[in-house]
């Protein structure tokens, strides 16, 4: 099997934290090699985009080796649908965290930058990865990187943040290591079985594990992804982790950290157990609901500008999983294209944040007033992206929530149109507290003296921001490009899960690597 | 005669640590201050001994009327502790030449003591079993109070030597009962009548006697009262040792006879082991966050690991073991690490052994942290390390022998022992220096840690190497 391009973009960033040790000394090299790496890997993943063939429900870009031969664990990487959008995500993200750390990160250069390094690959290799003990692997590596970014380079509080994240995520991810031993031990019972942690297998064999035991296993996995999303009432380190986090730590944990959830929601939970999914998918939506309602309340009442934007991801998680666990076509592929565009509104909004922290080290709404009077420019971008957030029709936040209402209001396994009248206040809410916080914010009179002399955004801010409203508007006015790359893997998930319901069997309609369909 | 020798060559990495111990005692005897050349003949001894282990691999069998296995398995663990008397011998030399008592019998000291691992952990026989034991702690006793003029040391030689009198007592008595049942103290001679001995009381007294003895040199709870004040105030490379060698010769004696080979378990014997394991990781774990002592964190932390092992001893199975031997590997080169890391950090007179006491060493000295980071993240089974392909293998022991329960213990445990190993990253990373006081590199020390490490990641990638050895052994 030749390489494939999923591996180049999990080791050239590998690679690339490596070399960051020849240049360490010099920061501003360590920058310029760190920038260029991550540019390279993502022209790499334009390779993915452009050859990914949107007909069909496959696995692509397959690479398999043996890795532990004893455990059947080996190397296997491949994307369909599901997985593109959220590499393409990452490798977009990077440079653009790189660029907006160029100045604001001037103590242990070398380590930041290595750490951000392996950070991508870790995330590249969950959203690639179809071996679960692989996955595994790669979903704890990232937290090492996040806790030292957020440890080393965070606020204030960062330690107790920091630890608070990492013992958090544990948690949820040492049960999920359980259940996937557990499955794997399960895979050698049967007749003719070994153990294995081969995705693809499992998922051939996963309908016929007992009800009761897919209830638990589907509960492990389930913790693991909901503390990640998070979910209410799981929520309680995501305010102090991004809080705490700097810029580019913040931009990376809400716009790609928080999708590894929400990805192993649909992969994992709805394509390995999709009896128990339907099952609890009533709770789930509810605790998203909750969570939708609960995250823009909370958000309203925030001082610091972070602070509201990290309870403002909580809410538009929510809607995430909502769209999730609606389960019907419209509602996932919402989910999806929310994620990304949570991914680049969340991210864009910590980027403004930070840009204003730079200026001023403040995060107070109270310290601000009046800026559009200062920073035109910075204004407009900040507006465009606060309504971006809050869901304004014509830009993208707009396209994933309606599908995702849309998508819910007709579940036959939610059944009842309930969810969707209250997720629809999270919209309204989330109106009010973004415009209010903009209003105090930017307009008015300036209060503060020295917020008379701030300076407008430099080329280099309004370089980065600027390709993440190019996709904004993009998505906000033609999702179709994007959705339509989604559409036939969760066309395919849909199909199984009604097929679940009707008690047919389903097996043959899951995915498959090319190779091996008969 | 001629059996004499073949037996001798068969067991040629004992003979031959035999041999360059006895000589370093000679050598050592007429040049008074020759410590170099000792260091150097200790190293090589070392080296012969792991290519010798190499060498009699293929060659499986027994030795000396069925007293001692040999190759496989028998190899294997005298390539292990020689390894970790290697590590050791490099991390003691500046470590003692700084705070006292770098004394020329030290190097023999260190033989002798792997020379009893390597018999008690390929003993086929009862007697050697206690033989082995005995040549091993008695060395240890005599190393825990090395440093002569320090409190601590001494105490906790004292203390050591104490203790494990007693829990020796234990053991013979057991092996004593064992004879009484079975007429021999032989293990293959007493797997032969097993059939007749299962339900003999007698019998199953003395396995549990036996039983306690060697969970007091693994630290299993409730038998570990001795380790923290022994660990603590030990010289530091000897806790290494100690920690490390020591525990991984009890556990390969007790798999040997517990599980693998003789089998000597049966469903009661497993419930006891069980519940041995929990009360260990629980207490070890609990009480290790507790404690400002890098030492006795580390100590804690060693009686919370012993009761992961002991899972694959529940487990039994042939995966529960070769669970069990990765798991030594992994610790040991851990531990060994870490302990290296605080005998390179400690001052004279027992300082800087307190965990604030590293605040800032990232900045001090970035290699030497990032080092310690990578033996807790191994510690506290992070992937892609050796501790973390070590637990999901004892944990994968668990849950396919039916004892899932177990397994989510384990990782319940092991989330509470990741508190207290990243705070010493905290410390190390994320606080400000304490002192500008220069921390010295010794070479000899650095090269056991960049082994640890490098053996850490590489294990921890491709855990094949080992486990492909593992499983073929029985």
């Amino acid at each position: 099997m030749t390489t494939s391009l999923i591996t180049y973009l999990i080791f050239i960033p590998l690679a690339g934290a490596i070399l960051l040790y020849f240049v360490r000394k010099n920061p501003q090299a360590v920058r310029y090699a760190g920038l260029a790496v991550t540019v390279l890997v993502f022209l790499v993943s334009l390779g993915l985009y452009f050859n990914f063939d949107p007909t069909t429900a496959d696995f692509q870009f397959v690479e398999y080796h043996r890795w532990i031969p004893s455990f059947d664990i080996s190397y296997y990487v491949g994307i369909d649908g599901i997985s593109l959008l959220l590499v393409m995500l990452t490798t977009f993200l990077t440079p653009i965290v790189l660029i907006s750390s160029w100045k604001s990160i001037t103590d242990r250069v070398a380590e930041y930058v290595g750490m951000m390094l392996i950070l991508e690959a870790g995330l590249i290799g969950v959203f690639t990865s179809m071996d679960l003990f692989l996955f595994y692997v790669f979903w704890e590596i990232i937290l090492i990187p996040m806790y030292f970014i957020i440890g080393i380079w965070g606020g204030k509080n960062r330690i107790y943040a920091t630890i608070k994240f990492f013992l958090y995520t544990l948690v949820g991810s040492l049960l999920m290591l359980v259940a996937i031993i557990w499955l794997g031990w399960y895979a050698s019972t049967l007749p003719g079985g070994h153990f294995t942690t081969n995705l693809i297998t499992l998922l051939n064999i996963a309908p016929q594990i007992p009800l009761a035991d897919q209830a638990w296993i589907f509960g492990a996995f389930a913790l693991s992804f909901c503390i990640k999303v998070p979910l209410f009432p799981l929520h309680t380190w995501l305010p102090d982790a991004h809080t705490e986090a700097p810029t580019g730590g913040s931009v990376i944990l809400a716009g790609v950290l928080l999708k590894m959830g929400t990805y192993g929601l649909i992969r994992f939970c709805l394509q390995l157990f999709p009896q128990a999914s339907i099952e609890y998918a009533p709770l789930m939506a509810t605790l998203g609901v909750i969570g939708i309602i609960y995250g823009a309340l909370v958000s309203m009442v925030q001082k610091d500008v972070k602070r509201l934007v990290a309870f403002s991801s909580v809410s538009h998680m929510g809607f995430v999983v909502l769209g999730i666990f609606g389960m019907t076509l419209e509602s996932l592929q919402g989910s999806l294209i929310q994620m990304i565009n949570h991914g680049l509104s969340t991210g864009a909004l910590f980027l403004v944040v930070g840009m204003l922290y730079e200026r001023r080290h403040t995060r107070m709404i109270k310290d601000f007033g009046g800026l559009a009077r200062v920073m035109p420019v910075f204004s407009t971008f900040f507006m465009i992206i606060m309504l971006s957030s809050i869901g304004l029709p014509g830009l993208n936040g707009f396209v994933g929530e309606f599908l995702i209402l849309v998508g819910s209001f007709q579940s036959v396994v939610l059944g009842s149109p309930i969810y969707v009248i209250f997720a629809a206040t999270g919209v309204i809410f989330a109106a009010c507290y973004m415009l209010w916080m903009y209003q105090r914010v930017i307009f008015g009179e300036i209060r503060h003296e020295e917020n008379k002399s701030l300076k407008d955004l430099s080329h280099r801010e309004i370089g980065l921001l600027l390709p993440i409203i190019l996709f904004i508007v993009w998505i906000g006015v033609y999702p179709s490009t994007f959705l339509s790359k989604s559409e036939a893997s969760m066309q395919n998930i849909v199909k199984v899960l009604t097929d679940v319901q009707k008690g047919n069997p389903y097996v043959e309609r899951l995915p498959q690597v090319p190779a091996l369909r008969k | 005669m001629n059996n004499v020798l073949s037996d001798l060559s068969a067991t040629a990495p004992i003979t031959a640590t035999v041999i360059v111990s006895l000589l370093l005692v000679v050598v050592h005897s007429f040049t008074r201050e020759f410590k170099t050349g000792l260091y150097w003949m200790t190293l090589g001894g070392i080296l012969i001994g792991i290519y010798l282990g190499v060498v009699t691999f293929h060659h499986t069998g027994y030795a000396f009327n069925n007293m001692l296995m040999i190759g496989g398995f028998a190899s294997l663990m005298d390539i292990f502790f020689l390894s970790a008397a290697g590590f050791t011998i490099l991390l003691s030399r500046p470590y003692l030449e700084r705070t006292g008592g770098h004394y020329g019998e030290y190097y023999p000291m260190i033989l002798f003591a792997t020379i009893g691992m390597m018999t008690l952990a390929t003993a086929t026989d009862l007697i050697m079993t206690f033989v082995g034991l005995e040549v091993m702690s008695v060395t240890l006793y005599v190393l825990a109070g090395w440093t002569r003029k320090v409190k601590e040391s001494n105490e906790a030689a004292l203390k050591y030597f104490l203790l494990g009198a007693f829990a020796t007592g234990f053991l013979l008595y057991g092996i004593a009962l064992i004879y009484g049942a079975s007429g021999t103290t032989n293990l293959v001679g007493i797997s032969e009548n097993m059939e007749a001995l299962k339900g003999n009381v007698i019998f199953i007294a003395g396995c549990g006697l036996l039983l306690i003895g060697l969970a007091f040199k693994v630290a299993a709870v409730p038998f570990h009262l001795w380790v923290p004040d022994v660990y603590d105030g030990s010289p530091t490379s000897v806790s290494a040792f100690m920690s490390t060698g020591a525990k991984g010769a009890a556990f390969a004696a007790l798999a040997l006879i517990f599980s693998v080979k003789f089998q000597f378990m049966d469903s009661q014997v497993n419930i006891v082991i069980a519940l041995l394991a929990v009360i260990s990781m629980v207490l070890g774990n609990v009480v290790a966050i507790a404690q400002t002592s890098i030492k006795r964190m580390l100590a804690y932390s060693s009686i919370a690991h012993a009761g992961y092992m002991l899972i694959g001893m529940v487990a039994g199975t042939e995966i529960g073991v070769s669970a069990i031997l990765f798991y030594i590997v992994a610790y040991m080169l851990t531990n060994l690490g870490a302990f290296g890391v605080v005998s390179i950090f400690e001052k004279e007179n027992r300082k800087n052994l307190e965990i604030e006491d590293y605040a800032g060493l990232a900045r001090r000295r970035p290699v030497l942290a990032a080092l310690m980071a990578v033996f807790m993240f191994s510690l506290a089974g992070i992937p892609p390390l050796a501790g973390f392909f070590g637990k999901y293998y004892l944990f994968l022991a668990a849950v396919e022998s039916g004892y899932t329960w177990l397994a989510i213990v384990g990782v319940a445990a092991s989330l509470v022992s990741v508190y207290y190993y990243l705070r010493v990253v905290v410390v190390m990373y994320f606080h400000d220096q304490s002192s500008e006081e220069l921390v010295l590199l010794p070479a000899s020390s650095m090269v056991s840690l960049g082994l640890s490490a490098a053996g850490i990641f590489l294990f921890g990638v491709l855990p094949s190497l080992l486990i492909n050895t593992f499983r073929n052994l029985f």
